[in-house]
């Protein structure tokens, strides 16, 4: 089959796409998220030291993207669970822009908070 | 790997999944609510330090995410590197082991007066 651009230009490919490269960078951030917080055993100082370094504003900005990756990766997934659980229904086609929409609202709401 | 191990990784994904779904719920939430007025040591252990309940959540969270991630791996190893047979199982075996150590000691850390 030949696997051509038009075969990935359709939003259930991009939808698998964006699952796959959140799950994937959230993997990577895993170990280093819970290095970062296993410092408390070294004291309160310690932790605080990390929190120092995280308020620059390009950590920032990456804080605000994996959050938004985690939003991303947590709707594709119950739309996938959805998609393979429940019994088939008109409504599941729309289950791509209700993932879109829901990343986007926690996105904003970080946003708004930090 | 046989078609019997392979329904097993995709059932313990999908349960994991679902844990994770409302972990990642409850997750997101206390982000949005603990980011306002920045982060500090003292508020975030404010609210773990000797809170079972939150070693509880965080215990769950840490071991589902150590089944889940580990699996997504393997996948993305087998569909994008063409990795397979037993050096990719004992790689995913262990970074599920890692994870979970790192994962549990993390939780500790915040629990633990």
């Amino acid at each position: 089959m030949k696997n051509d651009f038009r075969a990935r230009n359709h939003p259930a490919w991009w939808a698998f796409l964006v699952h796959r490269v959140s799950g994937l960078a959230l993997a990577v951030f895993l170990p280093f998220h819970f290095w970062a917080l296993g410092q408390v055993l070294g004291g309160e100082a310690a932790l605080d030291g990390f929190l120092a370094w995280t308020e620059q504003p390009l950590v920032k900005a990456a804080e605000w993207g994996l959050v938004c990756l985690l939003a991303a990766h947590l709707a594709g997934g119950l739309r996938l669970l959805a998609l393979e659980f429940l019994p088939w229904r008109d409504w599941q086609r729309s289950l791509l822009a209700a993932a879109a929409g829901l990343t986007i609202v926690v996105g904003l709401a970080l946003a708004l908070a930090l | 790997m046989s078609a019997r191990a392979e329904t097993k990784l995709w059932i313990a994904q999908r349960a994991s999944a679902a844990v994770l779904a409302l972990c990642v719920v409850v997750h997101l939430m206390v982000i949005v609510y603990a980011v306002r007025g920045g982060l500090s040591a003292a508020e975030i252990l404010g609210r773990t330090r000797g809170n079972p309940g939150w070693l509880a959540f965080y215990g769950v969270f840490v071991l589902a995410a150590a089944v889940h991630a580990p699996i997504g791996l393997r996948t993305i190893a087998m569909e994008w590197l063409g990795w397979r047979g037993r050096s990719l199982s004992i790689a995913v075996h262990l970074l599920a082991l890692v994870l979970a150590v790192v994962g549990l000691r993390a939780a500790w850390a915040v629990f633990a007066p």
